[in-house]
């Protein structure tokens, strides 16, 4: 009887977490008259029409370019400046270690609106208003609390020994850093680099304010502003929604030990 | 020269800061010192020609007595309230059942995980779908082909306030859940084994173990969802635009409009500067009630 209880329970939430999105899969696979049937088609004839019209009115390959070199550069410049930066936070003795973990914390809360006007301003006095660099800073800077984060709390699990072992052989600073410390912070590295591809992935404010042009959009940008011609496209829409989303559920279904553990790396350890 | 060893480690330290930290400074402090600077002035992005006077506290006086910025306000506050509490009980539901061992436990995981990694974007998209009035799941479910009752939801003003709690409460319940799991998994299983010697209900052990011993990762789950739910932004410009009649306008919603949409910098920056207050007295209130253990310890 408890056990009933306990897998309905289960069963309830994968289902409850899946469904709305499963819908939404289906729906993209529709054709037309199969979106607006009443009752709802349960089963779609798993058509691409949608994917197709998507691709080549809606230049949806376009705007996925624009997120994986966004996301991408991001993933790869906010690790390589949080990677030392976790490191001197963990392993390192310097002043002023509890300031800099505050003001890290504060990047990562307050919203953006409460930068977006002047980082807008910044951006177009250097001329990078709809420019890959023009938005891949803003989000080095927003996901590098969650990368100094997650980074410092591998690196603090390392034995000190390593450490004072590669400085007796001679090792200075920076190649204890490289040679001793980095390869063994990998996992750590790893768990941060998919995180903060998907934040950038995901991101949508500042995309949508910094590019204005629809040739730099990213796929949230794009989704978020299809129209049709009288109504709206729920078929493109659905499609699209589901290029964005697949390569993420990839992510989540291979790494979900290494996420859950880096999501809590961020909240409970610090 | 030990002295000079600190010294150089120090210096080595600061050398690997500096660019995060350069960055930080750049992208993050300097706009919010910038959104008041700009708050203190009259500038419209549209005419140029105007300059930019200083005005005082000019645009301050005019936010006390804007009614859709109170509004937002009002809206914002009730949003962060009522999507955090159900999001960390709903959370703690969750965790309840993953902290269990059995099969198929990976797969509830990944489950859980996947409303929180889609694009909030997408998910909004999804959500407006599903409260379509004309071929949305939710009509279907409740009328079913009885098209006469169908319900445009996201046009009444009662209603369209709870969908978009609906939505962020499916995303992210699961973060939530996260969280107060890791809280859990701290919790020595010798205590539930002596509850039940001693003959404890279900129930007595929850209120007596469970809930005190995971107290802090719900403290710290409420504090991160908090902090999120003040930036909802998405979810109202995809499903509603504010509408109907202001009734899901939040402040990062309507800072953006009077921002970009209306082009008037000064008056808008007021409104981040608002939202930018209203965050951080939350969170000195959250981690005062914390205490200090949020920080690291030194290494």
């Amino acid at each position: 009887m408890k056990r009933m209880l306990f897998f309905s329970a289960a069963f309830l939430i994968v289902w409850l977490s899946l469904l709305p999105f499963l819908w939404f899969l289906a729906t993209s696979l529709k054709t037309e008259v199969e979106i607006t049937a009443i009752p709802p088609v349960l089963l779609p004839s798993a058509t691409l029409h949608f994917y197709r019209t998507s691709i080549e009115q809606y230049d949806l390959l376009h705007y996925a370019k624009n997120s994986v070199i966004v996301a991408g550069s991001t993933t790869c410049i906010t690790l390589s400046v949080s990677l030392f930066a976790g490191y001197a936070l963990a392993r390192l003795r310097l002043r002023a270690k509890g300031p800099i973990l505050a003001c890290l914390l504060m990047v990562s809360m307050f919203p953006q609106i409460s930068i977006a006007g002047p980082v807008w301003r910044i951006l177009q006095s250097l001329g990078w208003l709809n420019s890959y660099q023009g938005l891949i800073l803003p989000y080095v800077t927003l996901t590098l609390p969650l990368g100094v984060w997650i980074t410092a709390s591998f690196f603090r699990e390392l034995p000190a020994e390593l450490e004072d072992a590669a400085r007796v052989d001679g090792c200075g600073h920076l190649q204890t850093l490289f040679r001793v410390m980095l390869p063994l912070a990998a996992p750590g590295i790893f768990t941060a680099a998919i995180l903060i591809f998907i934040y950038a992935w995901n991101e949508f404010l500042f995309a949508l304010l910094i590019m204005t042009q629809q040739d730099y959009q990213t796929l949230p940008v794009g989704i978020a502003l299809f129209q049709g011609q009288y109504t709206l496209p729920w078929g493109e829409i659905a499609a699209a929604s589901t290029i964005a989303t697949v390569p993420l559920v990839i992510l989540v279904f291979f790494f979900q030990k290494r996420i859950i553990r880096g999501l809590s790396a961020g909240a409970i350890k610090g | 020269m030990r002295l000079s060893l600190l010294t150089r480690e120090r210096f080595f330290a600061a050398a690997l800061l500096s660019p995060g930290m350069l960055l930080v400074v750049i992208f993050a402090f300097y706009p919010i010192l910038y959104s008041f600077y700009l708050s203190l002035h009259r500038i419209i992005l549209g005419l140029p020609g105007l300059g930019q006077p200083f005005v005082g506290l000019r645009n301050y006086a005019d936010l006390l007595h804007d009614r859709i910025a109170l509004h937002a306000l009002a809206n914002t506050l009730l949003f962060v309230f009522s999507s955090t509490l159900l999001e960390v009980m709903f959370g703690l539901c969750i965790a309840l059942v993953m902290n269990r061992h059995f099969r198929g436990r990976g797969f509830l995981r990944a489950s859980i995980l996947v409303p929180w990694a889609i694009p909030t974007v997408v998910s909004s998209q999804m959500w407006r779908f599903i409260f379509h009035d004309k071929y949305g799941l939710l009509n279907f479910i409740l009328f079913g082909s009885d098209i006469s009752r169908y319900q445009a939801w996201l046009a009444d003003p009662s209603i369209a306030f709870t969908a978009i709690v609906t939505a962020d409460v499916w995303k992210t319940s699961s973060f939530a859940a996260l969280l107060i799991l890791a809280g859990l998994q701290t919790i020595p299983d010798d205590l539930y084994e002596a509850a039940r010697i001693d003959g404890a209900s279900a129930w007595q052990r929850f209120r007596k173990i469970t809930l005190p011993l995971v107290r802090p990762a719900l403290l710290i789950a409420l504090l991160f969802r908090t902090m999120d739910a003040f930036r909802v932004f998405d979810l109202v410009f995809v499903m509603t635009q504010g509408g109907p009649a202001d009734s899901t306008n939040v402040l990062q919603f309507y800072g953006y409009k009077k921002i970009f949409a209306e082009g008037l910098m000064g008056y808008g920056s007021t409104i981040s500067v608002l939202v930018f207050l209203v965050t951080f007295v939350t969170a000195i209130v959250y981690l005062r009630l914390l205490g200090k253990g949020m920080f690291g310890k030194p290494a």
